[in-house]
């Protein structure tokens, strides 16, 4: 049966691809997108913490008989809803990176930036 | 809205496993792929699996947000790029760190699997709730996008008005460098 482990499982293969993509490519673009797999792993992480794992705020509340704060049941959801507005963010800035040492330097490998170096 | 108690059926397993088989298989796709934009298809797969996951997980609203950004905006985003760009066919290369790059992609995902599996998480499910409590619980995974909506405007609301001027900013400065000097 499929439980909280095998989404945390998932998750972290999935991250690790996403990890490897993003160390080992040369295509900046390749490298932008294995950040997303990151992002996207990351985001099945914390949506299954907020389906499956009790919150502090529920527990407590079940101890003490005083009327439970059920919002925080969704609180991983709305982490995931911060985490795809950084990562549109983050895409439009990094592909405008991109373009812009594209359009210096006529490449978008990684190992040839070396503006600062010059 | 997956009901109560389905999640132990033959069926939820199934469509568990093709889901993570095939979000698996797309996020390996997009490292062999020699061809870029081939790879930025495959990354759409793997956007459209992780949509499937979150319907498992009770978040639909979450799940319309993912089809509408990344399935949406992002990856078309990506492909305008790697069209702007040249070397598309056969222009997905490794750099010589490849070796190199699987050490600490090993560890993590050995690390991540062995916290998972070994601590002793505070399930939902386990913990010994009044029915009126578990009735609540489940009504607010059914109908989340309110809910969603009030934790935004009330207990995260500094991180909502945080990640707005994050957003202007971001695509201000990115209009400012990609636009001709």
């Amino acid at each position: 049966m499929v439980g909280f482990q095998h989404y945390l499982a998932l998750s972290g293969i999935l991250f690790g691809l996403g990890f490897y993509t993003a160390l080992s490519k040369r295509n900046a673009i390749v490298v932008l997108m294995g950040i997303e797999v990151m992002f996207n792993a990351v985001n099945v992480a914390v949506v299954a913490i907020a389906k499956y794992l009790l919150p502090f705020s529920l527990a407590g509340s079940v101890a003490s008989g005083g009327e439970p704060a059920y919002q925080f049941l969704l609180t991983g959801q709305v982490f995931a809803i911060f985490v795809i507005a950084v990562a549109a963010a983050e895409v439009a800035l990094g592909l405008g990176i991109v373009l812009a040492i594209y359009r210096a330097r006529e490449t978008v490998d990684v190992s040839q930036f070396t503006l600062m170096k010059e | 809205m997956i009901p109560a108690g389905a999640e132990t059926s033959a069926m939820f397993n199934l469509a568990w496993w093709l889901l993570a088989i095939e979000t698996v298989f797309a996020a390996i796709l997009v490292i062999r792929l020699r061809d870029i934009f081939k790879a930025a298809l495959a990354l759409v797969a793997f956007f459209l699996g992780v949509v499937g996951l979150f319907v498992l997980l009770n978040a639909e609203f979450l799940a319309a947000v993912q089809l509408l950004i990344y399935v949406g905006a992002i990856s078309i985003l990506l492909v305008f790029t790697i069209l702007l760009t040249r070397d598309v066919q056969g222009g997905n290369t490794s750099s010589r760190f490849r070796g190199l790059a699987m050490v600490p992609v090993l560890f993590l995902v050995s690390v991540v699997i062995f916290v998972a599996t070994t601590t002793d998480w505070p399930l939902l499910q386990e913990a010994a709730l009044l029915p009126p409590v578990q009735e609540k619980v489940a009504e607010v995974f059914g109908n989340s996008a309110p809910w969603i909506g009030g934790l935004l405007v009330r207990e995260f609301v500094l991180p909502f008005e945080a990640v707005s001027l994050l957003l202007v900013a971001a695509l201000v400065g990115a209009i400012a460098l990609a636009r001709e000097p």
